[in-house]
């Protein structure tokens, strides 16, 4: 099964509800280690992304996933704006004009995006950031679509991969980031930016079933 | 005309208040602060730092300075998203002293290149500073994508490359910097995968020295 335009606007839509769900426990996580802005920069960056797809939803998937890199660029504040922009935009130009998101189209998406956080944020593995989450969940995705997995089975992969990714941040002495100023008393942190990309992840595998 | 000048801050008042100290410096460069976000709040807003920078271009171009980690990633992206990026360059040195060295480096009427150039030297101590880069001398910075970075084989390897090559190499990570030709001084440097490393070959086969560490570094030594 193939996603269409509407199809991953409704995984935005629900990205956007996860977030908000989580914004106190994602301000919190970033409280003890950064500077506490984290859920309040996300919510309020998923917040204006539904009200330009209330006003109008692009004709293709690219085109939804662009909207909501430069809306998140425009209105999230912190870090997570360039990075989570740069991550949706550059899937989004990996996209291009197709009009259904399949797995193959999906695996490209990810790894643009994984590229993109990279390219902006200059974090490898093991950093402690989003990118520890992130790198599990596309080669969980790699693998789950060579077994010939279907779109939302693709996602829960990769989500499930992302979910103990950013759990591994947990023992990370932060190499990038504000938490990278506390150096090894940021040790025994969950890393925010990792636990909301596992979340969008979730949010978008479980829109997709 | 001058290169102008945009400093990208979380705060507001930070940027406005270093703009305000180094147009002291520059009464004719165009600087402009692009600080906090539109409801006062603090964090960078990628549509005035973009609004800022092409406001700041008479025709020689921009130079953005910023203050901490997500400022960068918001300056980089709106000089990427200008008509031409290469009219922009986010330059790599600390706020302040770079703000002041690029403002009276584009009041003296230097080139964008220059004026990022200015901001960026501001942030190494005078002695480890570039004062007067021999003309036979050349520097590039490289990424350690290698999974162990700098240790021991690659280090050795380091060294066993550059035996025979005519230049005196030195590699700095940080502010620490060892002989490109001692297993042991380029080993305490401790650098890991992910960090950037630069290279400074001096002498007549600087340029081949550069190469061959590149080389080497571009290809994971082997690894």
């Amino acid at each position: 099964m193939a996603c269409t335009a509407e199809g991953v606007a409704a995984a935005v839509r629900a990205a956007a509800a996860v977030v908000a769900e989580h914004r106190v426990e994602l301000i919190d996580l970033d409280r003890a280690i950064g500077d506490g802005d984290h859920g309040e920069n996300l919510n309020r960056g998923f917040t204006a992304v539904v009200a330009a797809l209330d006003s109008a939803v692009p004709d293709t998937p690219g085109g939804v996933l662009k909207l909501v890199a430069t809306t998140l660029i425009s209105k999230v504040g912190g870090a997570a704006g360039p990075l989570y922009g740069t991550a949706f935009l550059r899937a989004s130009a990996k996209l291009g004009a197709v009009d259904t998101l399949d797995v193959p189209a999906l695996l490209d998406a990810l790894r643009a995006g994984l590229e993109g956080v990279q390219a902006r944020g200059k974090a490898v593995g093991g950093d402690a950031t989003m990118v520890d989450a992130l790198i599990p969940a596309v080669a969980a995705a790699e693998k789950a679509a060579e077994e010939g997995e279907d779109v939302a089975a693709v996602l829960t992969a990769a989500a499930d991969a992302a979910d103990t990714g950013a759990e591994s941040t947990v023992d990370l002495v932060p190499r990038k980031g504000r938490a990278s100023y506390l150096g090894e008393r940021a040790v025994g942190h969950l890393d925010p930016g990792a636990r909301s990309s596992a979340l969008l992840l979730r949010a978008f595998a479980e829109a997709a079933r | 005309m001058s290169v102008g000048i945009v400093l990208v801050s979380h705060s507001a008042k930070l940027a406005e208040g270093l703009a305000e100290l180094a147009a002291q410096m520059a009464p004719d460069v165009t600087i402009l602060p692009a600080g906090g976000l539109s409801d006062g709040s603090i964090g960078t807003d990628y549509d005035e730092v973009v609004a800022a920078t092409q406001r700041a271009d008479s025709g020689d171009g921009v130079v953005l300075l910023y203050d901490l980690g997500s400022a960068q990633m918001t300056a980089e992206l709106a000089v990427e998203s200008l008509a031409d990026p290469s009219a922009a360059i986010v330059a790599d040195g600390p706020l302040v002293e770079g703000a002041i060295a690029a403002a009276v480096a584009a009041q003296a009427g230097h080139d964008r290149k220059a004026v990022a150039e200015a901001a960026a030297a501001a942030g190494i101590p005078e002695d480890l500073a570039p004062a007067e880069t021999p003309p036979d001398a050349a520097e590039i910075e490289l990424e350690l994508r290698n999974e162990v970075g700098l240790h021991a084989r690659p280090a050795g390897l380091l060294v066993r490359t550059l035996s025979g090559v005519d230049a005196e190499v030195t590699v700095r990570l940080g502010d620490q910097e060892a002989d490109g030709k001692s297993v042991l001084a380029l080993m305490s440097l401790g650098a890991r995968q992910g960090d950037r490393i630069r290279v400074r070959a001096r002498g007549p086969q600087a340029e081949a020295a550069l190469a061959k560490v590149k080389e080497l570094v571009d290809g994971d030594f082997g690894e």
